[in-house]
C-alpha cells in the first residue's frame, strides 16, 4: 500500500513553498477568498509572535480560512486532533458564522508548510482564544462574500440571505449566486485583528447543537493515520538502545550478536546506539542481542523518600495571591488545621506510544509524528540537523492520545538523527517500556495548608504554599478575608536537579494535586465546623459560577444533607480550570478488608460558558471523570535509583470497563459567555472528590495520592 | 523459521513464505500494509492489537504466524462489507464511543468476538467481556453502549 499517496488526498494544497511573507503566501495560497486572523489574547500572542519571528513567518496571522473556487471552505490552523475533538467544534463554528452546512468546512491542522504558526495544542486553549477569532472571520468572510453578490445580483446586502453556502435574493428567491460563484477566479485576502460582529446566540444554527466526531469514520474503519501507519518507500524501522536507569553512563557495548541478524543495519555514534530494520519486530530482535554495560547511579532516591527531597530542594517561594494578613487570621480563628498533601509521579501513558518518520531529501526534512507542539518540533528539528527551519516540514497525523505528554518532541530527534544518519527515512516508535521510561511525568508534588475557621464556621485563614505542582488550580475562589498562596517551583521541568527524571504538563497541569489538596482541607474543616460539606461550601462561597454548578451538582445527585464520615461513602470537590468551574459529587463504596474502592457514581457539573459542541464537551467530561480515577486511586510511577519500575501496564494500572461508575454530566446553558476550556477542567476534582467521599464511607482520611488500597488500610488503622 | 504458510485475510487466501516465529501484529502492518491494527503495549495487556483468528478475538501481538496457519483471520479492514460499515463500527460512530481512536479498532475486534458469544448482553455483561481493553481516553461508557446499541441492530432490532 502507498501511505504517501493517502497523505496527498488528505494534503491535497500541499506544495513546496514555503509561508514566508503575506504576499509570498498569497501567490502559492491558490485562488478565492482568504481570511487571515489571529488570536486576540495578547497574553497568549505575544509568545507566539516572537517565535514566529524567529521562524521567519508572517507574524500577522495565526490561522486562515479559504472559500476556495470550489465553494469548499477550508481552515487552516496550527492546531492538532488529539482525541479533545477541535476537528468538530472549530468546524462548527465556521460553518455556522458562514452559513455552510458542517460537511462542507475542511479542516487543514498542524501542518507546519500549510498552516500559519501556532504555540501548540494544550492548556485547553483552542476553542477559548482561538474560538472567538476564527468565529470573526467567519463573519468576515460571509460579509465579503454578501458585498460581492450583491454587485452580481444587484441587490442591496439588506435583501440577502445565506442558505447552505448560496446566497438568496429574499425578495426574489431565483435570484442566487453560491460561494463557489463569487470566489471563482478571485484572489481577495484580508486581514482582521479586531472585532468583527459575530451571531447572537439566538441566531445559531450549529453551534451549541450537538455533533458527533467528524473523525469516527475514519477511525472505526481503521483508516485513521496515526504517525505508526506512515510506512515510505525504503524506510526503516529504528530501535534504539536504552540505559536501564536515568543517568546510567554507556561504558561497553557489543554489537557483534545483533550484526550476525539479516539486513539489519546498526548506527552507533556516542551514546546513541540504534539497529535499524524494515520489519519492526526484527529491529526489536536485533536490539534484544546487544550486550551493554552501564556504570549505575546512586542516588538512592526513590517513591518514598523522594518528597523529603523534593522539601530539600526546593527554590524560592512566590506569593502569588495574598490578601488581608494571615497572622491576625490565625489569631481570631477558633480552629487551625494543619495539613500536608502528597503527590507522587503519574505517566501520561497514552495508547499511542510516542512516534515519528522522519524522511530527508534534497536538504529538506519531512516528519510526521505524534506531537501537541508541531511548529516547536520543526525548530528542534532544524537544530538537530542543522538546516534552516523553512526546510523542515511536520505533518502530524492524527494522535492517539496526548494529554500534555506529547509537547515534547524526543522521539522525533530521534528520528531525525537516524535518518540523517543512515540516508534513509526512519521511524522510530517507542515501545511500551520506552514509553514509560522516557516520559515527562506529571511531577511529585507536596502542598502545605495552614487554615482557620471561626466559631460560625467560617473560613477566617488560607496559608497555602505548594512545592512543584505549579500555580494552576491553587488560586482561592472561597471568601476568606486571609489568605496568602506560595508557590515553590513551577509545575512544568521544576528545577534541573530536583526531579530524578523528566517532568511536565498533563492533563491539567498542577490543578490535579492543588484541587486534592485544597477540597480536602475544605472537608476537613467542614467537618470541624460540625457542617455538612455541601452547607459548608456554600456559606463559604459567593462566587455565582461556582456556586450554580454547585448547587445543580448536589439537585441532580439528591444530596441530603449529613456530616462526614455518614457511613454513605457521599464526597463533594470543587474547582476551576481553564476559566471553567467544576463541581463533582460522588459515591464510593470501600471495602474495609482488601481497601478496594469501587466509584459508583459521579454526579459532575461545569459551566464553560458557550459549549460550542455539547456533545463534544460532555465526552470530555466523561473522559475526564474516568482517566482521573487513575491517579486519584492507583497511578504512581515507583522508581529507585534512576530506574523506573513500572513499565506497563501490569504494575501501573490505568482506568478500565470495570472501574466505571454510573456518570452524569451537566453543562450549564451559558450561552451568552465566551467558551472556556472543556478537555481537562472535570479531571482536577476527581482526587479530592474520592478522598472526600472515602472519608465519608469508613472515617479514613487519605493525604496522598494515589489513594491505593494499601493506604486506605494504613488510614483506617490510624482511624 | 522461514517456512510457507496458508492462510486467509480478510476473506482472501494468503501463502507466503515468511519467518513463521514473527508476530502475526508486526505481519499485518507492514508486510500487509493493513495498520488499522495497533500497538499498544506488545505484552498481551492493553487489547489495542486485537484481530479475529476463526472468529475468537486474540492478541496479534502475542500470536505467531505459526499459530494461525490454514486459520481465518480477520482485521478492522475486514469488518466492512461491500463498501457498508459494520454494525459496531457504525454504533461506536454513532455513539461517539471514541476520542483519540487509537484503542477503537481493538475495541471493536474484542466487541466482535463477544457478541458472537453473547447475543444480548447486559451492561454488566459487556463490562466484563471486555475488561481487558484499555482506553486511555476514558471513552468506556460510549463503548459499553455502542456494543449493546450494535447487538440490538444484529438481532434485528432497530
Ligand atoms: S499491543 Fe497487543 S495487547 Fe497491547
Ligand atoms: S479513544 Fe483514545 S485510547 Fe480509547
Amino acid at each position: 500500500m502507498n501511505q504517501e499517496k493517502i497523505l496527498e488526498l488528505d494534503f491535497k494544497d500541499s506544495r513546496d513553498s514555503y509561508l514566508l511573507d503575506r504576499r509570498e503566501f498569497l501567490k502559492v495560497a491558490g485562488g478565492g477568498i482568504f481570511i487571515l486572523f489571529s488570536m486576540w489574547d495578547v497574553s497568549v500572542f505575544a509568545q507566539e509572535r516572537q517565535s514566529r519571528g524567529r521562524q521567519g513567518l508572517p507574524t500577522d496571522f495565526n490561522a486562515f480560512l479559504k472559500i476556495g473556487e470550489d465553494g469548499r471552505i477550508t481552515l487552516f490552523t496550527g492546531k492538532i486532533e488529539m482525541g479533545q475533538g477541535v476537528i468538530t467544534s472549530l468546524a462548527q463554528e465556521l460553518a455556522d458564522e458562514l452559513d455552510v452546512s458542517l460537511d462542507s468546512v475542511g479542516m487543514v491542522m498542524g501542518d507546519t508548510d500549510l498552516c500559519p504558526y501556532d504555540m501548540g495544542t494544550f492548556g485547553s486553549m483552542s476553542t477559548r482564544f482561538f474560538g472567538p477569532p476564527l468565529r470573526a472571520a467567519g463573519a468576515e468572510a460571509k460579509r465579503v462574500l454578501l458585498e460581492l453578490a450583491s454587485e452580481r445580483l444587484n441587490v442591496p446586502v439588506k435583501n440577502l440571505v445565506v442558505e447552505n453556502g448560496i446566497v438568496i435574493d429574499a425578495k426574489n428567491k431565483r435570484d442566487k449566486v453560491s460561494y463557489a460563484q463569487l470566489a471563482k477566479g478571485k484572489k481577495i485576502a484580508k486581514h482582521i485583528s479586531s472585532t468583527v460582529p459575530v451571531k447572537r446566540p439566538s441566531e445559531f444554527k450549529i453551534i451549541g447543537k450537538p455533533e458527533n466526531r467528524r473523525d469516527a469514520v475514519e477511525k472505526v474503519t481503521g483508516k485513521a493515520k496515526y504517525s505508526g501507519d506512515i510506512q515510505l518507500a525504503g524506510m526503516l524501522y529504528a530501535k534504539i538502545l536504552r540505559p536501564p536507569a536515568h543517568g546510567a553512563k554507556l561504558v561497553d557495548v557489543d554489537l557483534s550478536e545483533a550484526r550476525k541478524i539479516k539486513d539489519v543495519e546498526i548506527i552507533h555514534e556516542g551514546e546513541l546506539v540504534a539497529v535499524l530494520h524494515k520489519y519492526p519486530d526484527i529491529a526489536e530482535t536485533a536490539l534484544q542481542k546487544i550486550k551493554a554495560k552501564y556504570d549505575l547511579p546512586k542516588t538512592n532516591i526513590d517513591d518514598k523518600n523522594i518528597f523529603q527531597h523534593l522539601l530539600d530542594s526546593k527554590p524560592k517561594g512566590e506569593v502569588v495571591e495574598k490578601e488581608g494578613d494571615v497572622k491576625s487570621g490565625e489569631k481570631e480563628s477558633e480552629n487551625i488545621i494543619e495539613q500536608t498533601y502528597y503527590d507522587g509521579y503519574k505517566a501520561h501513558a497514552p495508547i499511542e506510544p510516542h512516534t515519528a518518520v522522519v524522511k530527508i531529501e534534497d536538504g529538506k526534512a519531512t516528519v510526521w509524528a505524534s506531537t501537541q507542539t508541531p511548529f516547536g518540533a520543526k525548530e528542534e528539528v532544524a537544530k538537530e540537523l542543522n538546516i534552516p527551519a523553512k526546510n523542515v516540514r511536520v505533518i502530524p497525523p492524527f494522535l492517539g492520545g496526548g494529554f500534555g505528554g506529547k509537547s515534547r518532541n524526543v522521539q522525533i530527534l530521534e528520528a531525525a538523527r537516524l535518518a540523517k544518519l543512515s540516508g534513509k527515512p526512519v521511524q522510530v516508535a517507542w515501545s511500551r517500556e520506552e514509553e514509560f521510561f522516557l516520559d515527562s511525568f506529571r511531577p511529585a508534588a507536596i502542598v502545605k495548608i495552614k487554615s482557620g475557621i471561626t466559631k460560625k464556621g467560617k473560613i477566617n485563614l488560607w496559608d497555602y504554599s505548594v512545592y512543584f505542582a505549579g500555580e494552576r488550580g491553587s488560586l482561592v475562589f472561597y471568601n476568606i478575608p486571609n489568605f496568602r498562596t506560595t508557590v515553590y517551583g513551577s509545575g512544568g521541568r521544576g528545577i534541573a536537579s530536583a526531579h530524578p527524571f523528566a517532568t511536565g504538563p498533563w492533563r491539567a497541569p498542577g490543578n490535579n494535586t492543588n484541587t486534592f489538596a485544597r477540597e480536602s482541607q475544605i472537608d476537613i474543616m467542614a467537618e470541624k465546623a460540625g457542617m455538612d460539606p455541601f452547607e459548608f461550601r456554600m456559606q463559604n462561597l459567593t462566587d455565582k459560577k461556582m456556586r450554580n454548578v454547585l448547587q445543580r451538582a448536589a439537585e441532580k445527585f439528591g444530596w441530603k444533607h449529613a456530616k462526614a464520615s455518614s457511613g454513605r461513602g457521599y464526597g463533594i470537590a470543587c474547582g476551576i480550570d481553564a476559566g471553567t468551574s467544576v463541581a463533582a459529587i460522588a459515591e464510593v463504596d470501600v471495602n474495609k478488608k482488601t481497601g478496594h474502592v469501587q466509584v459508583k457514581r459521579v454526579v459532575c457539573a461545569q459551566d464553560m460558558g458557550l459549549a460550542v459542541n455539547p456533545e463534544g464537551a460532555t465526552i470530555q467530561m466523561e473522559g475526564c471523570i474516568t482517566m482521573g480515577m487513575g491517579y486519584a486511586l492507583k497511578e504512581d510511577i515507583h522508581f529507585r535509583n534512576g530506574e523506573i519500575n513500572d513499565l506497563n501496564f501490569d504494575t501501573y494500572e490505568i482506568p478500565r470497563f470495570s472501574w466505571l461508575p454510573k456518570i452524569e454530566t451537566i453543562i450549564i446553558d451559558n450561552k451568552e459567555a465566551d467558551p472556556q476550556g472543556g478537555g481537562e477542567p472535570a479531571i482536577v476534582v476527581m482526587g479530592a472528590v474520592i478522598a472526600n467521599a472515602i472519608y465519608d464511607a469508613v472515617g479514613a482520611r487519605l493525604f496522598q495520592m494515589p489513594m491505593t488500597p494499601e493506604r486506605i488500610l494504613e488510614a483506617l488503622k490510624k482511624g | 523459521m522461514i517456512e510457507n504458510v496458508q492462510f486467509k485475510l480478510n476473506g482472501k487466501a494468503i501463502k507466503i513464505t515468511i519467518d513463521s516465529d514473527r508476530m502475526l501484529l508486526w505481519v499485518l502492518r507492514t508486510d500487509f500494509g493493513l495498520t488499522g491494527t495497533k500497538y499498544g503495549c506488545g505484552e498481551g495487556i492493553c487489547g489495542a492489537c486485537t484481530v479475529l483468528v476463526n472468529n475468537e478475538a486474540v492478541r496479534s501481538c502475542q500470536t505467531s504466524i505459526k499459530e494461525i496457519k490454514d486459520k481465518d483471520v480477520v482485521t478492522i479492514e475486514g469488518l466492512v462489507k461491500d463498501g457498508k460499515l459494520h454494525p459496531l463500527q457504525k454504533a461506536f460512530a454513532e455513539h461517539d464511543a471514541l476520542q483519540c481512536g487509537y484503542c477503537t479498532p481493538g475495541m471493536i475486534m474484542t466487541a466482535a468476538s463477544f457478541l458472537k458469544k453473547n447475543p444480548k448482553p447486559t451492561r454488566k455483561d459487556v463490562i466484563e467481556g471486555m475488561d481487558d481493553n484499555l482506553c486511555r481516553c476514558g471513552a468506556y461508557n460510549r463503548i459499553i453502549q455502542a456494543v449493546q446499541s450494535a447487538a440490538k441492530k444484529m438481532n434485528g432490532g432497530n
